[in-house]
């Protein structure tokens, strides 16, 4: 089954997803989109994992996905708990307005 | 015909993350990326790492863009961002800048040979043990730090979460039961 695909293109696949989640982290100035974009980034990396995982028949890379999945799940979790906060302080959700440490 | 499933695939999977970006709905952005997940549970699916192809569904699709789309709800009308136009001077920088990424990394990728030593989880021991159970069995032994780790990553997350969220305003519902005299 595994073989019909190169290797290759699940990274540059992956590298590609991970540049236009970057791409957006830079264009968007919404938080919340900011933080779908992070998340893509990181499921780009998982890709690569898996890819290396299935490909060199290493346990390894599957153990990360899992926890990089771990990080992820909190990281969402803080990241909209924290996002909701500021929305009380300041009716806004665009991070440029955000520019002060003083709550 | 795999490399068609790859190739249909990988276009819709780009096609999808695209549209988070470039879209002024924050809902349909979110919708745009539960697609985007799904796409990449089927490449888990196609690297035969069908337990991931499922956590993915689980957690990314079921989880993740659920709470997004909770927040979105919660947040309402503030959300809506006044976007004129895609093309400014601004953007192309920003995109010119992914696209060095994209090259330096695209290189790197290329010109080197992935290879390496190879692992003993062979798609022939996955078809008689089972890959659940075989995940499982690394992952309570060599790797066992780490799912301690997570486990405490989870209870401090969930900890911030709650002071996170809690209302100044509210008075502490705790404090306010009466205490019974016995």
């Amino acid at each position: 089954m595994i073989g019909a695909v190169p290797l290759s293109y699940y990274l540059l696949l992956s590298a590609i997803l991970f540049t236009i989640g970057a791409g957006g982290v830079l264009i968007r100035r919404n938080a919340i989109i900011i933080l779908m974009c992070v998340e893509m980034m990181m499921n780009a990396v998982n890709l690569t994992f898996v890819a290396f995982s299935s490909y060199l028949d290493s346990a390894t890379g599957q153990i990360f996905v899992f926890m990089i999945m771990v990080v992820a799940a909190v990281e969402v979790a803080v990241g909209l708990a924290l996002l909701v906060e500021l929305n009380r302080h300041k009716e806004a959700v665009n991070i440029d307005e955000f520019n002060s440490l003083k709550g | 015909m795999e490399l068609t499933i790859f190739i249909i695939t990988a276009v819709i999977s780009v096609v999808s993350a695209l549209g988070v970006i470039f879209n002024k709905n924050v809902v349909h952005s979110a919708m745009f990326l539960l697609a985007h997940f799904l796409t990449l549970a089927v490449f888990y699916f196609m690297l035969n790492a069908q337990f991931l192809g499922m956590v993915q569904i689980l957690v990314y699709a079921g989880a993740i863009v659920v709470l997004i789309l909770f927040v979105v709800m919660l947040l309402g009308e503030q959300l809506g961002e006044d976007i004129p136009r895609w093309v400014t001077p601004t953007n192309g920088v920003l995109v010119l800048l992914a696209l060095v990424l994209l090259t330096i990394v695209g290189t790197a990728v290329v010109e080197h040979p992935t290879t390496g030593a190879k692992g003993d989880f062979t798609p022939e021991l996955i078809q008689e043990h089972g890959q659940a159970e075989m995940i499982g069995a690394v992952l309570f032994t060599d790797y066992i730090l780490s799912v301690q780790l997570a486990g405490i990553l989870l209870l401090v997350g969930i900890v911030g979460v709650i002071w996170l969220a809690r209302n100044e305003n509210l008075p502490v519902i705790a404090g306010d039961i009466p205490t019974e005299e016995v």
